[in-house]
């Protein structure tokens, strides 16, 4: 159990519960309305106003996820990549030839989609064209770059960026060790990936210096950036872990800040899309949101059954929406 | 530990070896479509192979990771990593998971990758290794495949198969090289794999229990039917040759050897720990694979540890009976063991 926080704070009498009956993968907003992403086929509307409204997305597990405004990218079991809007409505934007595993996705600039199955990474045009790039070994993580049309793709050993409409060669940047998944900072400075070690890799792009954060108890299994991009938040530990990167040169001899121990490992973060605060998910369920500064906390939900697996803000940060491992789900109004 | 799970709820996982041709796929075929009631997922390395259109069998393609900055004794199947926690979203449509290696694998990064991933590890355990060996080959491969001699070394259970196509008195031959270099399976003989499968799945070959109280009469094979009236203590004597026991031939094999040690009196965990985590940090190149249950001193449980290369991973498994021995033994299989040191080890942990 996560310590006793009885002078703490809550919101707890805040939260709208939903229903969802399945493990929660992901949650994101459109608008006001929190769209949750389950384990297994569906993405669940889940308006305020109304009952939740399942949509049927694939016919397997959904193995990867990510959104912007107007969509969410899964990619499935079933070999598919599927686009659902903000009506609901789904489009298959790819079926794998072999019907491999989609093991990750990633939404890019201009309705641009890219995913990965086994050793390749493809990508889906604004034009709707299609590229791929064979990769060295399976494709642990996408994120496409802030600016310009550029994906990294990170894998064993390294990770390429690749400009999928240029003919020339993905640069390549050289890390011993399996990457699993990859963020760029908002600024586009910094590509940084998670290990299968307990540990962070980064590049700094301009001229591919190496920062190793570590340090972990875990594998980071979510990352998150803070406002403007001050500040990397991940989980991996039984406290957040957050590395700063306001100076030039990133993190480099920098300490991480460590806020928000509950003797329990953290599972998921989300960063206030605003401020400087962060919403923390622990493998209890407990559910705190911290303040960077000081590291005051408020108790967004307590302890539960399962840990908690997916948070999300909306846009401006007055709402959030959080899924657990377990189905169960919610979203607490802020405003 | 800190698992949350209790090892109950986790999915059990077989491990799949053979060398080349020995039946592996046959033996696949025949879990994917006998009546059993049990759904299985399968990780099978080539698809084609399969003749069974199932979602539940995933392609794999055996990508092995060096962890540690290139630690060869720390490699994990970063591939099986990727798909177990895949399956994971489909909790409830499977029983148990099974995983196919190629004929030429190495099976310590499999069983590395249950302990090393902590959310592998979490949700998934490894049941048991097992491993089909061709009854008219595996003679010749033990001379000249290492990888088919890891493969039995590793092994919890072994097929002896395609026993059709050999006589009776190179069957007891096989069998007993199988034995020289691990005592402790559990071996079946097999033609075309033709075996119930509760004899191979759900053995929970990794309770450790069974593995060790097999051992004092591991010539026995008493549930073959075989007569062997002998019991054999199993010292090694550094002795190179074939020697007879009346029953089945007792091979020592060049290069692999087990090795148990017991002893009645309770040991001192504080000298324990430091030994064996020094050992396999050393040694853990050639010790494939080590396993134990131990007594401690003042302790009222039984706690129990396993291992592959320098890894290690133990636990409090339960309290002792009354009515039972507590008695620690620990196991070892492993290439040109360093047995006295081991032994001068093990005897200097007692409290």
């Amino acid at each position: 159990m996560s310590e006793i926080r009885a002078e703490t704070a809550s919101v707890v009498d805040r939260i709208r519960p939903i229903a969802l009956g399945g493990a929660v993968v992901a949650v994101h907003f459109f608008a006001d309305t929190p769209v949750f992403v389950l384990a297994e086929e569906t993405v669940v509307f889940a308006p305020a106003a109304d009952d939740p409204r399942v949509i049927s997305a694939h016919s397997g597990a959904i193995l990867a996820t990510a959104a912007d405004e107007d969509r969410i990218v899964t990619g499935g079991d079933d070999g598919k990549v599927v686009t659902t809007d903000t009506k609901g409505a789904t489009s298959v934007i790819a079926t794998d030839a072999k019907r491999r595993w989609i093991d990750r996705v990633a939404a890019g600039p201009d309705g641009a989609v890219a995913w990965s199955a086994g050793k390749q990474a493809f990508v889906h045009t604004r034009k709707g064209e299609e590229r791929v790039c064979d990769v060295p070994s399976t494709v642990g993580g996408l994120a496409f770059a802030p600016k310009g049309f550029r994906l990294a793709v990170a894998h064993y050993n390294g990770a390429l960026l690749w400009f999928p409409n240029a003919q020339a060669a993905p640069e390549r940047l050289e890390w011993k060790g399996s990457h699993l998944a990859a963020t760029f900072s908002p600024d586009g400075r910094f590509l940084v990936t998670a290990m299968q070690e307990p540990t962070l890799h980064g590049w700094r792009i301009v001229d591919g210096k190496h920062m190793r954060m570590s340090g972990y108890a875990a594998k980071v299994r979510s990352m998150d950036w803070s406002a403007g991009g001050r500040w990397l938040a991940t989980s991996g530990s039984d406290q957040l872990i957050l590395w700063p990167f306001q100076a030039k040169d990133g993190p480099m001899g920098k300490a991480p800040q460590l806020l928000a121990p509950a003797g329990q490992k953290v599972a998921t973060v989300a960063c206030h899309p605003k401020q400087d605060v962060v919403a923390v998910g622990y493998e209890d369920g407990l559910l705190l949101l911290v303040r960077i500064e000081d590291g005051a906390e408020i108790i967004g939900k307590r302890p539960g059954a399962a840990a908690v697996s997916a948070i999300a803000w909306n846009s401006t940060g007055s709402m959030l929406a959080f899924g657990c491992e377990d189905g169960e789900a919610g979203v607490i109004d802020l405003a | 530990m800190t698992d949350k799970m209790p090892e109950t709820a986790k999915i059990p996982v077989t491990v799949l070896t053979g060398y080349l041709g020995a039946g592996k796929t046959t033996l696949l075929n025949r879990i994917l479509s006998e009546p059993h009631g049990q759904k299985y997922a399968v990780i099978v390395n080539e698809f084609g192979e399969i003749g069974i259109d199932n979602e539940l069998v995933v392609g794999a393609d055996e990508e092995v990771f060096e962890m540690n900055n290139g630690c060869v004794c720390c490699t994990v199947r970063g591939d099986l990593i990727r798909i177990i926690d895949g399956l994971m979203r489909r909790k409830g449509k499977f029983d148990a998971i099974i995983v196919e290696t190629t004929g030429l694998a190495d099976p310590a990064p499999v069983a590395q990758t249950f302990f090393m991933d902590d959310a592998v590890g979490q949700k998934a355990k490894l049941d048991a290794v097992v491993t089909v060996a061709d009854a008219k080959w595996l003679k010749d491969r033990l001379r000249d495949a290492p990888e088919a001699k890891n493969q039995i070394a590793f092994a919890d259970v072994i097929l002896l198969n395609k026993t059709d196509l050999v006589s009776e008195a190179d069957l007891r031959e096989v069998e007993a090289r199988i034995r020289g270099i691990n005592p402790y399976a559990k071996v079946h003989k097999t033609e075309r794999c033709a075996i119930p499968l509760p004899e191979v799945l759900g053995r929970n070959a990794f309770d450790l229990d069974r593995i060790l109280d097999i051992e004092p009469d591991f010539l026995g094979a008493n549930d073959h039917g075989h007569e062997h009236d002998h019991h054999h203590d199993h010292d090694h004597d550094h002795h190179h040759h074939d020697h007879d026991h009346g029953g089945l031939k007792h091979y020592h094999d060049e290069d692999m050897q087990s090795l148990s040690i017991k002893t009645d009196k309770p040991l001192d965990p504080d000298k324990f720990f430091p030994w064996v985590q020094n050992l396999v940090a050393k040694d853990g190149q050639s010790i494939l694979r080590s396993k134990g249950i131990l007594a401690f001193k003042d302790d009222p449980d039984r706690f129990v540890f396993q291992g592959v290369h320098m890894i290690l991973d133990g636990d409090h498994q339960r309290p002792w009976k009354d009515d039972e021995a507590r008695q620690s033994r620990i196991v070892f299989i492993g290439r040109n063991l360093p047995e006295e040191k081991i032994r001068e080890g093990f005897a200097g942990c007692v409290a």
